[in-house]
């Protein structure tokens, strides 16, 4: 008797402890650093108790690799930026549609919305919607280097050995731009960009005895900068704002070629399993009174109506230090890359980092 | 019989995890990487077989360039270990105190209970160019300004030797406590001086040691990926680098698995010619100490 009482009790206790885990959902978010900020999480769960998030971190290049791997599982909801989707979608298929219906699309800057759904819109279904956009360009301390304003002033002998680089594809795209191409135009002819890039490849490795270091992350950009050991660099917006909190003399500068503009998006994973929560987390994060608080940890301007007026106080000085209207119209936004263009890019950073010229 | 039959049975068991552990984690990821560097991306979604990840890599010098360039730093980044280690493991086994023997070699640990990356940010806090070495230098007036001492190739083999000697230390003090110290005094008492008891008697006893630690420090350097990346310059490129960058930055796995795979065969190749070279076997130097 005893003995039965148990084991009905356990059963029951296995039974209760499954149907709890049922209940709780989890979504699994694959996002930046800084695009999911604690506070938000904390709000977000006390909203829907019954959801519990997960962040990993992550970049553009990292996140395909890490869908591509499992097919596109392990993930709910994924953030890469809105030319990173139509080739990864072509060649991996790692993405699933959206369902337009469930996401309250009314609240984002039209511009932005329709750009992204051009960009990843495969036999008629749409891939992703924006989220957060941001620039790469240059960033200097105005006191020391006040005349960098063009991609190619990075490799200016007058800053020998205090500019800095990141050496990827932002850096190749610039630099054809400042010499005069048109990087986006030649996509749909690749052996015309392989000549692009050729081109830029010599130019830039004729610059690395220009340079101080390649950046890796924001954080050994910020310390060069900070410390005065370089005057100037290529940096995301982003990093340039924060500097600019700390020194009011580094400013971020959209080059005279046009600032590269970039979207990050909302993309489902093709077999993450929380999409309703993904749904969720994404109109939630869009409502007016959390994008400050997103933007305040992104540093980037939130892709809904009115986006630049909802930044934090102190963002909005560093936008407004940055950028006049003229700089905003100037915009150039990162055309799609077509499959194989990383691959011809990837080649070419190889070649610059191996060559021994500086 | 049934004896037999509990002695198989316990030595199944005991075998069983170890089995399990170089088959699922070892052996089949690396048929799995020799199986994707034999495909080539002929289309989207579509692959054939053949060598062509390969023949790549025999066609672009800036690929074999790379992994010569780490396979040279690596053996310089051991013998530097074996230089520096040696001592350290001669005065921990034969010369400190029993009591002070326990401390120095926990002092040799302490640095491994920090991650490798913090290590190599405490490298780049002294080797800046506004680091604290530099500014100790312009506080002593040794130079007027600033020095960098960071993003060149003597940052990352110093990193590097820091990072592994740990594993050098380690297998040459097993060897040397072994060491009766008679034998020592005998090769003094021999005539001999210090030079000729370190090279006729020391060394060739400690050979298995010495075989085992430069064999670890050396694979483990050259497959390391973090402390070059850091410390490294514009014009340091290293071998892993180049697997990152083909899986992650130009999606090439197929590109990326060869090169894993010519890494691997690279490394056993060298330290295959080193124990040839210095005539012993694996037998009787890993598997000893």
């Amino acid at each position: 008797m005893h003995f039965k009482t148990t084991v009905a009790g356990l059963l029951a206790a296995t039974m209760l402890a499954g149907a709890g885990a049922a209940q709780a959902e989890t979504l699994r978010l694959l996002t930046w650093g800084s695009y999911a900020p604690e506070d938000l999480i904390e709000k977000f769960e006390k909203e829907y108790p019954d959801i519990e998030v997960e962040v990993t971190f992550s970049n553009n290049e990292e996140m395909i690799a890490k869908l591509r791997a499992t097919g596109g599982a392990g993930f709910d909801l994924a953030q890469p930026s809105h030319d990173r989707i139509y080739a990864a979608q072509l060649e991996y298929d790692i993405y699933k549609p959206l369902d337009l219906s469930k996401i309250d699309t009314s609240v984002m800057e039209a511009k932005l919305l329709d750009g992204v759904k051009a960009n990843t819109t495969i036999e008629g279904e749409v891939y992703a919607v924006p989220h957060q956009w941001g620039t790469s360009g240059l960033m200097a301390d105005k006191t020391k280097a006040p005349n960098l304003k063009s991609w190619a002033d990075l490799c200016n002998p007058e800053y020998q050995g205090k500019t800095s680089m990141r050496l990827k594809r932002t850096i190749l795209l610039g630099t054809a731009f400042s010499m005069g191409e048109d990087p986006f135009a030649a996509y749909s002819d690749l052996e015309k960009y392989q000549g692009i890039l050729d081109k830029v490849a010599d130019k830039l490795i004729e610059c690395k005895a220009n340079i101080k270091a390649y950046w890796n992350s924001g954080d050994d950009l910020s310390a060069m900068m900070l410390s005065g050991e370089i005057v100037g660099s290529e940096t995301w917006d982003s990093t340039a704002y924060k500097l600019f909190d700390q020194n009011e003399n580094i400013v971020f500068v959209p080059p005279k070629e046009g600032a590269l503009a970039w979207i990050d998006t909302f993309a489902l994973p093709r077999k993450g399993k929380a999409d309703d929560a993904a749904y969720k987390w994404i109109n939630f994060v869009l409502r007016p009174e959390n994008v400050t608080a997103m933007s305040s940890s992104t540093g980037a301007i939130a892709a809904v109506k009115g986006g630049q007026d909802l930044l934090p106080e102190d963002k909005k000085a560093a936008v407004n230090a940055a950028f006049t209207p003229e700089d905003i119209d100037n915009l150039k936004f990162f055309a799609n890359i077509p499959p194989g263009v990383e691959d011809m890019e990837g080649r070419t950073l190889e070649k610059i980092k191996a060559a021994t010229g500086g | 019989m049934q004896n037999k039959d509990i002695k198989r049975l316990s030595l199944f068991l005991l075998f069983a995890p170890f089995a399990l552990w170089i088959i699922l984690l070892i052996i089949l990821p690396h048929i799995g990487m020799v199986i994707l560097s034999l495909k080539e991306k002929v289309a989207p979604r579509v692959y054939e077989y053949s060598f062509a990840n390969y023949l790549e890599f025999l066609n672009e010098p800036i690929y074999w360039n790379t992994l010569l360039r780490t396979g040279s730093m690596s053996l310089l980044v051991t013998a530097l270990a074996l230089l520096i280690g040696f001592p350290i493991a001669y005065y921990i086994a034969k010369i400190a105190g029993p009591r002070s023997r326990g401390g120095l070699f926990l002092l040799c640990l302490i640095p491994l209970w920090v991650s490798d990356l913090i290590r190599a940010f405490g490298w780049i806090l002294l080797l800046r160019e506004t680091g604290v070495i530099s500014n100790f230098l312009q506080w002593t007036g040794l130079v007027g300004a600033p020095v960098e001492f960071l993003y060149n190739d003597v940052a990352v083999i110093i990193g590097l030797t820091y990072t592994v000697i740990l594993f050098m230390i380690v297998p040459l003090v097993s060897t040397l406590d072994g060491m009766d110290n008679s034998m020592i005094e005998a090769g003094y008492n021999l005539g001999g001086n210090g030079f000729t008891v370190l090279r006729r008697i020391i060394v060739p006893y400690a050979m298995p040691g010495i075989v085992a630690g430069c064999i670890v420090t050396f694979m483990l350097t050259a497959g390391s990926y973090l402390t070059p990346i850091l410390l490294g310059g514009k014009n340091s490129s290293w071998f892993t680098e180049q697997i990152y960058n083909q899986f992650i930055t130009r999606f090439n796995w197929e590109g990326g698995a060869a090169f894993g795979m010519l890494l691997l065969l690279f490394t056993s190749l060298v330290i295959w010619l080193g124990l040839k070279l210095s005539g012993q076997t694996l037998a009787n130097t890993v598997a000893k100490s």
